[in-house]
């Protein structure tokens, strides 16, 4: 059957709003729960509370987000068609964000009985998600690297959320597993395998596409996601071995890479042809710098394994990674997706083009300006407590005010999509 | 060189004086953002009228497929027309709030579109229309705009 190119492929409106919308407040509690615990929570990434704000940013506040936009993005950039969307969302979001309570809670309360509860709804959830997005992925007939990178990112999501849920499986039957090595390979899955690897697929379509720069170069896309998976590849095996020191080492390259990603984005960025500076791009600008520091310490890291030496160095990549990089990106993208959504779906209600308002008058530029610059905020100051205890409290609420900011802008995003929706049909039934 | 290269060189032709008829009015330059809109204004139309003149009645009689792929991409040079309207009178009235949400409008409409010509419709054509002469008569079509 040959491609139709047509946005009817793209799920109703519903779909990605209903996964976007929840999101930040998971990233609200996270910000709360840091607030109220205080900055010793952060002396490690062990620490009941650092466990449970780490998954509340990545099963809760990322896995809704990036859930919500692959079910827009697969259909209108890669051509594919997600079997039955409203069904499976229906079915997937309330798993997911189940499993991410129970999940948080059980880390949080240290209760093995809520880890083990969170494992089945998670699996189910990740489970039909997957199944129907490889579906799509494996099925269009588009080419390129934006669809490869993704096809390697949602397995990347599939051998995390094993490990992730082999861990609570040894954790709760205490299970004689090397558990520091598996969370490592689980966590550079969840990083770099999936989230990063995302980032990338979505990058290569919408970094040229926002900010009209030049491509990623062909050489870069077609190696950086297959060198990312197969270092990754490597790394989960070295881990295992009697000799920690490969596996250690290899994180120098790893992280390098990574780095030249951010590297890469930032070269295109800078050399744009579209000078417009938006919350879209200044997110991704914060996110890719984020990246960048990221990058240099992991490779010190890597290099000098004395640095990791003090806890706290985890936490810090942690802090830089999580709300540094993935908020920031997943925020940007949330600004530029939801006013083109409203868009594309009010004029498909059949009114004049004049008739459908445009992308700018669905979020208020100043309020997406100042929601963008309270996070900003919370990304410096987030990392700045890892290492400044006293810090984590005014961190933590900046961080949970700005995410009930971002769910704020996103509502005001979809009461605009119903009013103008509503003046639309109500002057169809005037004519 | 393959039947559509020199459309798909021109999607970047049309990205860059977009940019630059973005710019100038985003800055309150009405006069060379007037300039810089007629010229992106002539050339997106040129696109258009290449693909739906040549290359659509081309692919649609090698292949059979009249109500596909090239039936969807006429409707979204409609609604893009429809747009640039907007713009034109936005340009008219001075209105830079206007302008700029409808030229961002148009940006992501175009690309979204660019990206599903160059990533599915255009490689079809080419397999369709390969050994034929319809990308220099494109080409030339183009050169003269």
């Amino acid at each position: 059957m040959h491609p139709n190119l047509s946005f009817e492929q793209a799920p109703p409106i519903s779909v990605p709003y209903r996964f976007f919308l929840v999101a930040p407040w998971f990233g609200v509690i996270a910000g709360l729960l840091l607030a109220w615990s205080g900055g010793e929570v952060l002396a490690s990434r062990w620490t009941p509370e650092s466990l449970a704000l780490v998954h509340l940013i990545a099963v809760g506040f990322m896995l809704q987000a990036m859930s919500g936009a692959l079910f827009q993005f697969i259909p209108v950039a890669v051509g594919g068609n997600v079997w039955r969307p409203l069904w499976i969302s229906n079915v997937v979001q309330p798993l997911l964000i189940l499993g991410a309570l129970l999940l948080v809670a059980g880390f949080y309360l240290s209760a093995p009985v809520l880890l083990a509860a969170a494992v089945p709804a998670l699996l189910l959830g990740v489970g039909i998600f997957v199944s129907v997005v490889l579906l799509a992925l494996w099925r269009t007939p588009a080419t390129g690297m934006t669809l490869w990178t993704m096809r390697i990112a949602v397995v990347g999501l599939v051998v995390t959320v094993l490990l992730g849920s082999l861990l609570v499986e040894a954790m709760s039957r205490g299970l004689a597993l090397p558990i520091i090595e598996l969370t490592n390979v689980h966590l550079a899955w969840g990083l770099g395998g999936w989230a990063l690897m995302l980032v990338a697929a979505v990058s290569y379509f919408v970094v040229p596409m926002f900010q009209l720069t030049n491509p990623y170069p062909l050489w870069f896309a077609r190696w950086f996601g297959p060198l990312l998976l197969a270092m990754l590849l490597l790394w989960s095996v070295l881990w295992f071995c009697d000799d920690l020191r490969p596996a250690q080492l290899i994180g120098a390259p790893l992280a390098l890479l990574c780095g030249a990603f951010a590297t890469m984005t930032l070269r295109l960025q800078y050399t744009r042809r579209r000078k417009i500076n938006d919350a879209t791009s200044l997110n991704f600008r914060v996110a890719m710098i984020a990246l960048l520091v990221f990058a240099i310490s992991g490779a010190a890291m890597a290099i000098d394994p004395g640095l990791a030496d003090d806890p706290r160095a985890a936490v810090w990549l942690g802090m830089l990674a999580f709300p540094g990089v993935f908020v920031s990106t997943i925020s940007g993208m949330m600004y530029k997706i939801t006013p083109f959504l409203n868009w594309l779906h009010l004029q498909r209600l059949g009114a004049p083009i004049s008739a459908v308002p445009n992308m700018k008058k669905m979020i208020p530029g100043d309020s997406m300006t100042a929601q963008f610059r309270l996070h900003v905020l919370a990304v410096l100051l987030l990392p700045a407590a890892v290492w400044l205890p006293s810090l984590a409290e005014v961190a933590g609420l900046v961080f949970s005010v700005s995410c009930a900011w971002l769910a704020w802008n996103l509502t005001l995003a979809m009461n605009s999509y119903r009013r103008f929706r509503d003046q639309i049909r109500a002057s169809a039934l005037r004519c | 060189m393959s039947t559509t290269q020199p459309l798909f060189q021109h999607h970047k032709h049309c990205d860059e004086i977009f940019a630059d008829a973005e710019e100038a009015c985003s800055n309150g330059d009405w006069a060379a953002g007037a300039g810089a809109f007629a010229s992106f204004a002539g050339q997106l139309e040129a696109h258009f009228l290449s693909e739906e003149e040549v290359l659509f009645p081309a692919f649609e009689s090698a292949t059979g497929m009249t109500s596909g792929p090239t039936e969807v991409m006429r409707g979204e040079h409609r609604q893009m027309r429809d747009l640039l309207a907007q713009m034109k009178q936005a340009l008219a009235d001075r209105d830079s709030d206007g302008f700029g949400g409808t030229a961002e409008t148009l940006l992501i409409m175009m690309q979204q579109h660019n990206m599903k010509e160059e990533n599915i419709l255009y490689p079809m054509c080419d397999s369709a229309l390969g050994g034929t002469d319809i990308g220099n008569s494109i080409a030339q079509r183009l050169a003269a705009s």
